[in-house]
């Protein structure tokens, strides 16, 4: 089984998707590899089932090329590719009981009668459905419909099984049985596996690879340690797992400086004081006496878990969440000691520390000290400036000078919400509008994936003529 | 949960709408003017029975152009943008809003001699008389009852996800065999309630075969009509007997389909 493992069968390369100027799928690189079980982990909306239709075939990317066994496949209608789908609603044949749903693929390729007959028997053991065959399909339970739908795809022994989010109109504990039992039919069948999901936990039992998207792009691709421990970035940090997220300036290889206290990690080539993301999972901090810690907090809430408990503890304005076994009272000051090899160093996802755009002056009044701009097709007035009409201008705010309109009148409309991180003390979060992308701090929740009016505060903004402009 | 107190103004409306008719119409079909039991008015309706036999044939026709004509229309209206069904299922209804009469007139009006299409076939040399033919009465019929084999069909196929078109595909069937094994048996329920709502209306419908037809071309409805003014027994039973092989045309319709089809 080993020996061919690394074969990749389908390719992905530079697939752009679009719907309605709308961008799904930007510029996306994948490989697939054979008898492996791949999962593709993502909020929604992260474009996941869109890279799932692409290679079933279901839809057809605006560029890029999808390559099977080395041969490009595009515009290949599904029912010529060995590929086979078991569907997010199952798609179970209303009108067919459980033998024909089992049999419509081979049928179809009109395999000898009694072949049919045997396969479908022998894929019914292995979904654990023997006898079911004269069934009505409608009078199954989920988990069973679910059984059949991956009975029915495997049966047509495809060189690759897609799962669109398959276990997600299932209970908790039925879900839990099938996840073991999807891995078990994975192994007894060899088939390469891609399975799709928003649940970190269920891409984390069953994947030996962890795809995990975000707005149209891969952010990391792993296996699932690597990608837990590990993560490229504060998205993926927060989406897998709890995670404390801090802000942290790199002050040299190995040392960090962290709500002002320096400690040493195991993470070099990032430069000098570089303002870096930084994630410390739960269960790596130690608690300890106050005066042998660096960091030292105060514990505000303890919830018992089971296998541990839960503590929110208060340090330096930040909120951090320690999983440990062993319980400190509310109220109480701990240390918190962390290993070196503990503190996973990030890139800033957003690089620039405040937001820089560019605004036309359409028109000015100089006796209210009032000026009209234009930024990306939303015009909005700025008080208390001058500056002459045709002028174009430099704005730089602050993250918290932005704010989402609650009455729902924004400067700009429309904004895309990409990611929601709670840094400690307050979120951070980073939108798209049409043209850039912007760093928002605030201390509310907000949804992942929803479009919001954009508000800025002008008193806190810095604004002056774009150099090497408008000096004529 | 079924309902146990029954639906009193239901039944009002039924038994003063439906079963006191049927009741007079029994009645009148066995009894001759003075009210004596006879069952010769019986013997009198067989004396239509030919007519009887086109009509129903005319129907069958009507039915089975409109079933080929509405499929297709149906199916593609139901996999459309839920905006564009909505102004395609308007588009169909249109017409019904105008008068049933004024709609057979147009067709006088378009078919006549040295009507617009005459005129335009006399130009390319054909000259043929459009109007007052078999042909004419089935054209009216199928304009006539064409939404009403349309709506049901398409209502029906609205509801066939689109999931399990893919998933066919995904399983290796091409377009064809989409249609043959998935969309067809799904759209069963829509054919059996689509054939009912136009065999049955158009079975016993007059007054197109009298303005679209020629001499011969009369149909029951139109014998119904004329008769029971003179001979309500005669009429009475006519139509008893319609009734009665609707009624045997929907059992068996119904041993195809499911129980939503009749009623």
């Amino acid at each position: 089984m080993a020996n061919n493992k690394n074969d990749v069968i389908i390719s992905l390369r530079d697939i752009f998707v679009e719907f309605d100027g709308e961008v799904i799928l930007n510029h996306i690189n994948l490989d697939i590899k054979d008898k492996e079980f791949l999962t593709i982990l993502g909020p929604s909306g992260c474009g996941k089932t869109t890279t799932l239709r692409i290679i079933g075939g279901f839809l057809e990317p605006e560029q890029g090329t999808v390559t099977f066994e080395g041969e490009k496949i595009n515009g290949l209608p599904p029912y010529k590719r060995n590929v086979n789908t078991v569907f997010q609603k199952y798609s179970l044949f209303p009108h067919l009981n459980v033998f024909d749903n089992i049999a419509f693929g081979m049928k179809i390729k009109k395999l000898p009668k009694n072949e049919i007959k045997r396969r479908v028997k022998e894929m019914l053991a292995i979904v654990d459905l023997k006898g079911y065959e004269k069934r009505s399909v409608s009078k199954l339970s989920g988990g069973q419909q679910q059984r059949v739908a991956i009975a029915r795809a495997l049966v047509c022994d495809p060189k690759v099984l897609l799962l669109d989010e398959p276990l997600g109109a299932l209970d908790l504990k039925l879900r839990k049985n099938m996840q073991w039992e999807l891995k078990q039919i994975q192994q007894k069948t060899n088939t390469a596996f891609v399975y799709v999901t928003h649940d970190q936990e269920e891409a984390l039992t069953m994947s030996d690879t962890v795809v995990v998207m975000n707005n149209g792009v891969i952010e990391q691709i792993g296996a699932p340690a690597d990608v837990y421990n590990e993560p490229v970035n504060a998205f993926v940090a927060d989406f897998i797992g709890e995670a404390n997220i801090l802000n942290g300036t790199m002050l040299d290889d190995c040392r960090v400086k962290i709500l002002g206290e320096e400690l040493e990690c195991v993470d070099k080539g990032f430069g000098q004081n570089t303002p870096v993301d930084i994630v410390i999972r739960p269960e790596d901090i130690e608690v300890v006496k106050p005066e042998e810690a660096k960091l030292v907090g105060e514990v505000t809430e303890v919830v018992f878990k089971g296998v541990h408990y839960e503590m929110t503890v208060m340090c330096k304005g930040c909120e951090w969440i320690i999983h440990s076994t062993e319980c400190s009272p509310v109220g109480s000051k701990i240390g918190m000691k962390i290993i070196p090899f503990n503190i996973q160093i990030m890139n800033k996802m957003f690089l620039a520390e405040k937001n820089t755009f560019y605004a036309e002056v359409i028109s000015a009044s100089e006796e209210e000290n009032k000026i009209t701009v234009k930024v990306e097709d939303s015009e909005f007035d700025i008080e208390n400036y001058y500056f002459e009409t045709g002028s174009t201008l430099e704005i730089s705010l602050p993250p918290r000078a932005l704010s989402i309109a609650g009455d729902g009148v924004g400067h700009i409309d429309d904004v895309y919400i990409e990611s929601v991180i709670f840094k400690g003390e307050h979120n951070e979060i980073i939108l798209e509008s049409d043209e850039q992308k912007w760093l928002m701090q605030s201390d509310v929740d907000e949804q992942v994936a929803t479009y919001v009016p954009l508000k800025f505060d002008f008193t806190q903004a810095e604004i002056k003529l774009k150099e090497g402009a408008n000096e004529t | 949960m079924r309902l146990k107190r029954p639906s009193i103004p239901y039944i009002i409306w039924m038994v003063v709408f439906t079963m006191i008719p049927i009741v007079l119409i029994l009645f009148s079909a066995f009894t001759d003017r003075n009210g004596n039991f006879t069952t010769a008015s019986f013997v009198k309706a067989f004396g239509y029975f030919d007519v009887f036999l086109k009509s129903l044939w005319i129907a069958f026709i009507s039915t089975l152009i409109c079933l080929i004509l509405a499929y297709p229309i149906g199916y593609i209206m139901s996999r459309q943008k839920k905006s564009v069904q909505n102004t395609l299922t308007m588009v169909i209804m249109i017409p019904m809003w105008m008068n049933f009469l004024l709609r057979i007139y147009a067709w006088v009006t378009l078919l006549q001699n040295g009507g617009p299409i005459d005129t335009m076939l006399s130009f390319l040399g054909i000259h043929t008389t459009l109007l007052g033919n078999q042909g004419a009465v089935i054209l009216g019929m199928v304009y006539e009852y064409l939404p009403f084999m349309v709506l049901p069909l398409y209502s029906v196929m609205a509801k066939i996800d689109n999931g399990l078109i893919e998933a066919a595909e995904d399983l290796g069937s091409g377009r064809l065999t989409v249609m043959r094994k998935i969309v067809f048996p799904l759209s069963v329920p829509g054919i059996v309630s689509g054939v009912t709502m136009v065999f049955v209306p158009s079975a016993s419908t007059f007054l197109v075969a009298q303005y679209l037809g020629g001499v011969d071309d009369i149909m029951i409805g139109d014998v119904i009509d004329r008769i029971f003014w003179s001979d309500n027994n005669t009429g009475s039973a006519i139509a008893l007997v319609l009734m009665a092989a609707i009624l045997i045309f929907l059992i068996i319709l119904n041993f195809f389909g499911d129980e939503e089809a009749i009623a």
